[in-house]
């Protein structure tokens, strides 16, 4: 217990100096080494574009615009990729029938789909959250799937014994049994389904930070487009965290050192 | 039984194997690796129907699962989510018996095992031997009349072996349960049970069965030291067609 305290007293440390470093040498460092600020705009020149964006281009609702595409297209993600993965994973004619095409599609590139749902459903909000959907699906289903079949057969054989029906089997083995790989599909979809959303706005339509980001590229404005991407960064980042604190929730019966730290 | 191995294949696990269990008696069943004792006890658990033959227990016919019957594997199958008291309760809850009861009995049987404060921990922070007892009081839980018991203490140490062993013979005396026990112990066979049966290699038959005539089946830690342990074991050595060294000594000296 000790030592844990220790290695995170200097854990934190050694993580504080290291952003007082990054962010120094970012301030500094551009003019040190004479690289122009349209290359690399030093940290107040992007502080000051924040809130020059917050005023004049309407940051908040381009983020509130985003972070809503985000949060739609994984949860919708996430849901049907548990369904079709609990599908699946019980049952193996569904999964022999359907696998090549399920191959198929997580083959495909994705984000590839953008200016097709763009084509289909114009400049609003709902081809940003399909192509994060499309994204979003395949870890969380892999991940399930894999898990329900993974169970051990002995605790079905046990279940069995005591005479358990086949939702029994489900609920009270099968389903629990999946939970921490469907978290560890989550983690993975909360990041893909900000790249889901971001493509999604690159490609067409005037909102959402993707908008503001190629906007600032039009315009040669390099720190409009640093802001748009740490924004960017900071909803992938609460949408992890969500599923981190939502994890911690359900697994609380796992060991801590199983958990994994981030 | 037989079962139907790759490309149209059929293997015959166990044949022309017929055993009989007394109400209230303990037997072993020792016997090669693979030559089908768990196939057997899938069979009475119900878990697989035999091709060939019938199980019964309690005068029923086996057709699958059924309440008279429990198991317990070398695996204590404990589920990590829930704790203790939450795993010794599943097969009741599976079978939506009475919770306020089962929840007393599952107390009663924990407390029996020495678990009493462990009720609301989770498996990962129990030791083996504890998992083991653990898994014994969710077998008894859904009181059984007959227990099976497939190589249940093969994965913990010698000396938490020793301790379930004690367990389970107390368990079994008090409850008056009926109990067939898988085993590669030999001596656990011997001192665990009122009869032991030997088992061929595959197919699997019984080769020999023997009456254990030592007193006080649940003090198994008393029969050890039983002089009469040391004739048992030397029977059925000769049975298994184990103590004959595989390595020639002498050509083991030459070679040195």
């Amino acid at each position: 217990m000790g030592n844990d305290a220790n290695l995170v007293r200097r854990g934190t440390i050694a993580s504080v100096i290291l952003l007082v470093l990054f962010l120094a040498a970012w301030e500094w460092g551009p003019g040190l080494l004479n690289i122009p600020t349209f290359i690399v705009p030093p940290m107040s020149m992007v502080y000051k574009e924040f809130f020059r964006m917050w005023s004049v281009n309407n940051l908040a609702f381009h983020t509130g615009i985003t972070a809503y595409e985000v949060l739609m297209g994984f949860a919708l993600g996430s849901l049907l990729g548990a369904v079709i993965g609990y599908l699946l994973g019980t049952s193996p004619t569904a999964e022999f029938a359907l696998s090549p095409y399920i191959l198929a599609l997580q083959i495909a590139p994705k984000v590839a789909f953008a200016p097709l749902f763009i084509l289909w459903m114009g400049f609003t909000i709902y081809p940003k959250i399909l192509v994060a959907i499309l994204i979003v699906f395949f870890p969380v289903m892999v991940n399930v799937m894999t898990a329900v079949r993974g169970v051990d057969p002995d605790l079905i054989n046990l279940a069995r014994s005591f005479k358990a029906s086949r939702s029994q089997i489900f609920w009270k083995i099968e389903f629990p049994a999946s939970m921490p790989p469907f978290f560890a599909g989550l983690r993975i979809g909360s990041t893909l389904a900000v790249v889901g959303v971001v493509v999604g706005e690159l490609v067409g339509g005037n909102s959402g930070l993707g908008y503001l980001l190629s906007f600032g590229e039009g315009q040669g404005n390099t720190a409009m487009v640093f802001v748009s991407i740490i924004m960017l960064t900071v909803v992938g980042g609460i949408a992890y965290l969500a599923v981190i604190l939502l994890e911690r929730r359900v697994l609380h019966y796992m060991p801590k050192r199983a958990m994994g730290g981030i | 039984m037989r079962f139907a191995g790759a490309k149209g294949s059929v293997f015959t696990a166990i044949e022309q194997v017929n055993i009989a269990v007394e109400d209230g008696e303990v037997v072993s069943l020792i016997g090669p690796s693979g030559c089908g004792k768990s196939t057997l006890l899938n069979i009475g658990a119900g878990l697989y129907a035999p091709s060939v033959g019938d199980a019964y227990v309690d005068g029923e016919r086996v057709e699958g699962p059924n309440e008279h019957v429990a198991f317990m594997l070398q695996k204590d199958l404990l589920l990590p989510w829930r704790t203790i008291e939450q795993n010794v309760m599943l097969g009741t809850e599976i079978r939506k018996l009475d919770t306020a009861k089962s929840r007393q009995k599952a107390r009663d049987l924990l407390a029996a095992f020495r678990l009493g404060e462990f009720a609301e921990r989770y498996p990962h922070q129990l030791s083996g031997g504890m998992r083991q007892r653990a898994a014994l009081a969710r077998t008894l839980a859904v009181d059984p009349s007959v227990l099976l018991l497939d190589e249940p203490f093969s994965a913990v140490d010698a000396q938490t072996r020793i301790m379930l062993q004690h367990d389970l013979a107390q368990t079994l005396k008090n409850a008056k349960k009926t109990a067939l026990l898988i085993t590669h112990d030999l001596l656990e066979a011997v001192i665990l049970s009122d009869r032991v049966l030997v088992m061929s290699r595959r197919p699997g038959r019984i080769i020999d069965e023997i009456r254990i005539d030592i007193p006080n089946r649940e003090q198994p830690l008393q029969r050890r030291t039983d002089p009469k342990v040391a004739g048992y074991l030397s029977r059925l050595m000769e049975k298994l067609d184990i103590g004959y060294p595989a390595i020639d000594d002498q050509a083991l000296k030459a070679s040195a």
